[in-house]
């Protein structure tokens, strides 16, 4: 369990499957005790979390994408759209539409942005959610403009989710989720695909020497990026009750950049805890320093920069591992 | 007055502005080989020191015009201000370090100046449109302009021929194309390169703060305005070349006609206008019109 955390890895044998389950078993229960308030910050912050492992593995083979936003956003406005539109109840219905919705744009995205690399590679998904943005914010008769639109309470499995039990259903729902995802996680940093992205990090053209197709790597991951993404828009639609543009902005992409840099970019404990935690700032510092929090995030950013650059939790962990024999 | 000549002016109008606003980002990634995404708060804090400075000066009851001058004034503060202070104490520790980290600590950088200007000029709008209307209006062929259009396209040509004079004609230009070249055999010849990089940067920022001096007139000032001017600089920039000043000029042209002819043709398209450009030529020719191929490290 450990292992699989901190390095990603799914062999059964480390992983101890029945740990595994165990700690799935508790944290499913953890959300019908803990208080209202932060099995919904927990919720945000594992949702949001999802997007940001995707931003991780492509980290992994060296791209910044500052436009996971428009995944997330785009999940997210499945929902809206799905309920709006045609009336879909059903929150599986919801989560397979939006992943497809997610793995579809990021099918079409992928196709010109896998060819780019390092600042190009940033600053065009950085364009790509800003056009998003822009066309959710113009076609407001569809869309609800910048006020964006609400999400009703789904039924699970046909059945209606009562309001006031919502919130644990709903954490349930996205520990169910983040279990399968951080399960496919584990499979592609196991498949020569996730190794062939370490590779590509180190010496591009070397890939391409071997054998090795570097931009079906980057296209596929890209896409794998995508839909977990938008899966993390979907759960976070249904925990927010409501989603608006800026979910498509580049201040939300930029939140899954910086937890990405707190978290590193081993493991898939990393990215997740990171962003609860940082939801759990978040929602402190918002109270207290409304105009200076990003301030903040871009000085811890400078920290880790110098400090730590493969991230705080990865350091953290190197050290301990090294003192304990 | 035939829909071709409006689309030609409205076009010629607006790449003055795009041309202003990415210039700076073409020049400090040219020389510094960084990516400056704090280009749009720079941008920003250009319009905010403008606004600031053209409301100061019109409370004194002073001649109008003159309000014009003020405005490159706001460019030099931020230049000489933000500039040193962002190169030296930022950026130089940065040369040589990986691309993404680079990319990343402007990143943050653009935070941390986001919420500077909040914390100094507040969040709510601010408005110096006086100069706007100071120049009367220009009839051309039946359509009525602003004058302040012109102006706009005439301290573009006028930045852009100073800073090719400055590049090509004078001694420290020539020192910047040499470090432009290879760094390593400029020091080795006695260039001072912290001091080519920190006039570089300092200079872009001025430039990106013009821009911004230059568009406050004719915008509300709110937070976030620089996030799209990145954006937008940026797809100019690449349209061009990534580097090239030539480049950015012929980027801002291309952007500033094929948007006003989505303007006038198909205004849907408008607000897609930018990225279509730049795919369209990154498809055809991945670094821009202008660049060379890049080496690739084996």
């Amino acid at each position: 369990m450990i292992r699989l955390l901190v390095e990603g890895d799914a062999r059964p044998a480390t992983a101890g499957w029945a740990l595994v389950a165990a700690g799935i078993g508790a944290a499913l229960a953890l959300g019908w005790v803990l208080p209202r308030w932060l099995t919904f910050v927990v919720t945000q912050g594992l949702a949001k979390g999802l997007a940001v492992m995707g931003v991780v593995l492509l980290m992994r083979a060296g791209l910044v994408s500052f436009g996971q936003g428009l995944y997330y956003a785009g999940g997210a406005y499945a929902v809206g759209f799905a309920a709006r539109l045609v009336g879909l109840r059903e929150a599986t219905g919801h989560a397979a539409l939006g992943v497809a919705a997610g793995v579809l744009l990021g099918a079409l995205v992928g196709v010109v942005v896998a060819r780019y690399r390092s600042i190009f590679f940033a600053m065009l998904t950085l364009a790509f959610s800003m056009v998003l943005y822009g066309v959710l914010i113009k076609a407001y008769t569809v869309t609800g403009g910048s006020d964006g639109m609400p999400i009703p309470l789904p039924t699970l499995l046909g059945l209606p989710v009562p309001a006031d039990r919502a919130g644990a259903i709903v954490y349930d729902v996205t520990i169910g989720c983040v279990a399968l995802a951080v399960y496919v996680i584990a499979r592609y940093l196991a498949s020569p695909l996730g190794f062939l992205m370490r590779a590509i990090r180190d010496n591009e053209v070397r890939v391409q020497y071997l054998g090795g197709s570097v931009r079906r790597a980057i296209y596929r991951t890209y896409v794998l990026a995508a839909g977990l993404a938008a899966l993390g828009g979907v759960l976070g639609a249904f925990n927010v009750g409501h989603i608006d543009p800026d979910l498509a902005y580049w201040t939300t992409s930029g939140e899954f950049v910086f937890v990405t840099l707190i978290g590193g970019l081993e493991g898939v404990g990393a990215p997740l805890g990171g962003a609860v935690a940082y939801e759990l700032v978040k929602s402190y510092a918002f109270k207290y320093a409304p105009y200076a929090w990003e301030m903040v995030v871009g000085i811890a950013m400078l920290v880790i920069i110098f400090l730590f650059p493969e991230g705080v939790w990865v350091s953290l962990a190197r050290r301990r591992r090294r003192t304990s024999p | 007055m035939s829909t071709l000549t409006i689309i030609g002016v409205d076009g010629v109008v607006f790449a003055a502005w795009l041309f202003l606003i990415s210039v700076g980002l073409t020049l400090i990634y040219g020389v510094l080989r960084i990516l400056n995404i704090a280009h749009g708060s720079l941008y920003a804090l250009g319009a905010y020191t403008g606004a600031t400075l053209l409301l100061a000066y019109f409370r004194h009851d002073l001649w109008p015009l003159g309000s014009l001058a003020v405005l490159p004034l706001a460019a030099l503060l931020v230049g000489v201000t933000a500039g040193p202070l962002i190169e030296r104490g930022l950026l130089q520790r940065m040369y040589g370090r990986d691309e993404i980290l680079q990319l990343l600590t402007t990143y943050a950088l653009f935070l941390i100046l986001e919420d500077v200007m909040k914390l100094v000029w507040g969040t709510s709008p601010y408005y110096a449109y006086r100069p706007y209307g100071l120049l009367g209006q220009v009839s051309l062929g039946g359509v009525v302009y602003p004058g302040y259009s012109f102006l706009l396209v005439g301290i573009a040509a006028l930045t852009g021929a100073a800073l090719w004079a400055f590049v090509n004609r004078s001694r420290f230009g020539r020192l910047v194309v040499a470090v432009i070249h290879d760094p390593e055999i400029s020091v080795a010849m006695g260039v001072n390169l912290p001091r080519v990089y920190v006039v570089t940067f300092s200079l872009g920022a001025a430039l990106a703060a013009l821009g911004g001096a230059y568009t406050a007139p004719m915008i509300a000032i709110v937070p976030g305005i620089g996030v799209e001017v990145i954006v937008v600089a940026f797809a100019v920039v690449v349209v061009g070349g990534l580097g090239s000043l030539e480049g950015a000029a012929l980027g801002a042209l291309i952007v500033g006609v094929v948007r006003s002819a989505a303007v006038h043709l198909l205004p849907t398209l408008e607000l897609f206008t930018i990225y279509l450009v730049m795919a369209g030529v990154l498809l055809l020719r991945p670094y821009g019109l202008l660049a060379g191929e890049r080496v690739r490290r084996l």
